[in-house]
């Protein structure tokens, strides 16, 4: 502004100083991404409801006689073994799989938020003995403790849901905790015991809301790994039974084929990896935003 | 700091690691107890009819008579001796079957964290602190590495190396280059994680007193990345010991699955697929102490270089 050597802003109609562009990079990097990735989560999402929408053929009808054509015109992925229509299968498929990742997801936060409220409020010896046994369960791999809690539960969708939670719910736990505590000394907490508030009152009122918000941001974060590892499970063929188009059994069929038709294969796991892929930038964005917000 | 206070951080944490693995021996206890319906039945298998007086006999010698807080000291008795029971369906010692596995699962797992390191290694030193477009890039492969499901990534490494060029074998483990999709399978995943702990820490180095002093020194900018700064960002990959021994194991699951090698992860899954409890608390108990044992190690270590952890 002083100078005439100085470059103009490049964008006048923004009311922004021009030095504050630069310092903002990171972040016009981000937003274009940020807006592709919620619109493709969109999307998915709309298929998970509507499926309908986006295609006209059956998920399930079979046609032997256009078995395991390759993508084309017709059929945008290919036709599977028994000639069902891949495109529409992947399609449907979002359903059953985004469910079972966001069922694990809000079963496992839920839990861990019960029991890292309990752990950070319910006194010491609740403390230590919860969180003594979070350090063991958070000792043994996840996949493995959800394999073990499907010996227990069994196999199907539902049950799949359940392992992964009970898997995921000791690392929830602990983060929960942390931020309860940090809840729990802030100023209008000590206040509110102050002013005499009963304690379940003083959950519901001060500790939840404030614990809330870390808690999405959470799950968000958290459902990329739920989707992966549920459809992990169903891919080993522990979820959900063969018609359903779920994508991790449907690869996991695709595995026969890949000799002569790889599209079996390939096109669920693209739709697992996107969709993971879109919620982890999203859930990213946030915790970062949100941290920035906590932190100032 | 006196040779007491060392003396005593070294047995807290030693403490510590024998409490977890007690717990763990404890939930694998509770998990036993937990099998649906009559554990005879289950170990007998379906579709056999035992008189009532061998179902007893059977009790009797496994010790399913006894009170469970009896059956719980026995339990961690013979686990003390190594013994990690029978597996119902194959009738054989728990430890036995593992131990016939345990190889090649091991030779992946090396592999596939030297991989990983090296790979990450070489895209942190490459990319800290450089231009805006390379480290978009950078994050975007590495936020793609960690959203792929490793069973798709081993599909899309079979389909392309193994059926269309044919240059890998398709299953097995008889050679060395069978190994090599199944370890870059297993290895893509954890790349991602520590490239990016690791190029965040290089950045925080990077920007100390002592990365300018080196550079001021005449050292070029990557001796400076090489020797100065990567051993400061090598510091919280520590933390992450145990996340990566579980996740080598957990993967080890799927992508011995996907390449039908054999292996502690193939067994694992046997033993799920056949409700067989003892097999897989077996690996679960051997994944834990494997954990412990790592993270202990790593936890000594540091308080031995590092003074500033002894306070405990």
């Amino acid at each position: 502004m002083t100078s005439i050597d100085t470059a103009p802003a490049p964008d006048t109609a923004r009311p922004l100083p021009a030095g504050r562009s630069r310092l903002r990079l990171p972040r016009a990097a981000g937003g274009p991404t940020l807006v592709l990735a919620s619109a493709v989560l969109a999307l998915i999402v709309l298929a998970g409801v509507a499926p309908g929408l986006f295609t006209s053929t059956s998920p399930i009808e079979t046609d032997p006689v256009n078995a395991l054509v390759a993508p084309g015109g017709a059929h945008w992925f290919g036709t599977d073994q028994l000639g069902r229509d891949l495109f529409s299968r992947v399609l449907y498929g979002a359903r059953p799989s985004l469910l079972l990742g966001l069922g694990a997801t809000l079963f496992a936060v839920a839990g861990g938020a019960l029991l890292g409220i309990a752990a950070a409020l319910g006194g010491k010896y609740a403390d230590q003995a919860l969180m003594r046994l979070a350090d063991v369960l958070l000792s043994l791999p996840p996949i493995l403790l959800a394999l073990l809690a499907v010996i227990v539960l069994g196999t199907g969708s539902g049950n799949v849901m359940a392992a992964i939670a009970i898997a995921f719910v000791p690392g929830y736990a602990r983060i929960v905790r942390a931020e309860t505590l940090v809840v729990r000394r802030s100023g209008y907490v000590e206040a509110a015991v102050g002013l005499g508030l009963p304690r379940p009152l003083l959950i519901v009122r001060h500790v939840l809301p404030n614990a809330l918000g870390p808690m999405l941001v959470l799950a968000t974060v958290g459902f990329g790994s739920s989707l992966i590892a549920a459809s992990g499970l169903s891919f080993l063929g522990l979820g959900p039974e063969p018609p359903s188009p779920e994508w991790g059994a449907m690869l996991s069929q695709g595995r026969g084929f890949l000799a002569t038709a790889w599209w079996i294969g390939v096109f669920p796991g693209a739709a697992i990896t996107l969709t993971a892929l879109v919620v982890n930038a999203v859930g990213r964005r946030a915790q970062a935003r949100f941290t920035r917000r906590t932190t100032r | 700091m006196t040779p007491g206070s060392l003396f005593r951080a070294v047995a807290k944490r030693l403490a510590g690691a024998v409490a977890v693995l007690l717990g763990a021996a404890t939930v694998a206890f509770t998990a036993l107890q937990l099998i649906p319906g009559d554990p005879v039945t289950v170990m007998l298998g379906p579709g056999t009819a035992a008189t009532p007086e061998i179902k007893a006999q059977i009790r009797e010698q496994y010790g399913l008579d006894q009170p469970v807080a009896l059956q719980y000291l026995h339990y961690l008795g013979n686990l003390l001796r190594g013994d990690l029971g029978e597996s119902y369906q194959l009738q054989r010692p728990v430890a036995g079957l593992i131990g016939d596995q345990l190889w090649p699962t091991v030779q992946l797992a090396l592999a596939a964290l030297a991989l990983a390191v090296v790979l990450a290694v070489t895209a942190a030193v490459a990319t800290a602190g450089r231009r805006p477009a390379l480290r978009a890039v950078a994050s975007l492969l590495e936020l793609l590495t960690v959203s792929s499901p490793p069973y798709w990534i081993g599909i899309l490494l079979l389909t392309a190396f193994s059926f269309q060029l044919r240059i890998f074998p398709v299953a097995g483990d008889q050679d060395l280059s069978a190994l090599v999709l199944p370890a870059v399978t297993l290895a893509l995943p954890l790349t991602g994680v520590l490239a990016q702990v690791l190029r965040e820490g290089l950045e925080a180095a990077l920007g100390q007193p002592f990365a300018v002093t080196a550079r001021s020194r005449g050292l070029s900018v990557t001796a400076v990345r090489l020797k100065h700064a990567l051993r400061h960002a090598a510091v919280p990959l520590v933390t992450l010991v145990g996340w990566l021994t579980g996740s080598l194991l957990g993967g080890a699951v799927l992508v011995e699955t996907v390449f039908a090698r054999p292996g502690i992860g193939a067994l694992t899954l046997q033993g799920t697929t056949n409700k067989d409890m003892p097999l897989v608390i077996g690996v679960v108990l051997l994944s834990a102490f494997v954990f412990v044992l790592l993270s202990t190690l790593v936890d000594l270590l540091y308080t031995v270089i590092d003074p500033r952890l002894r306070t405990g």
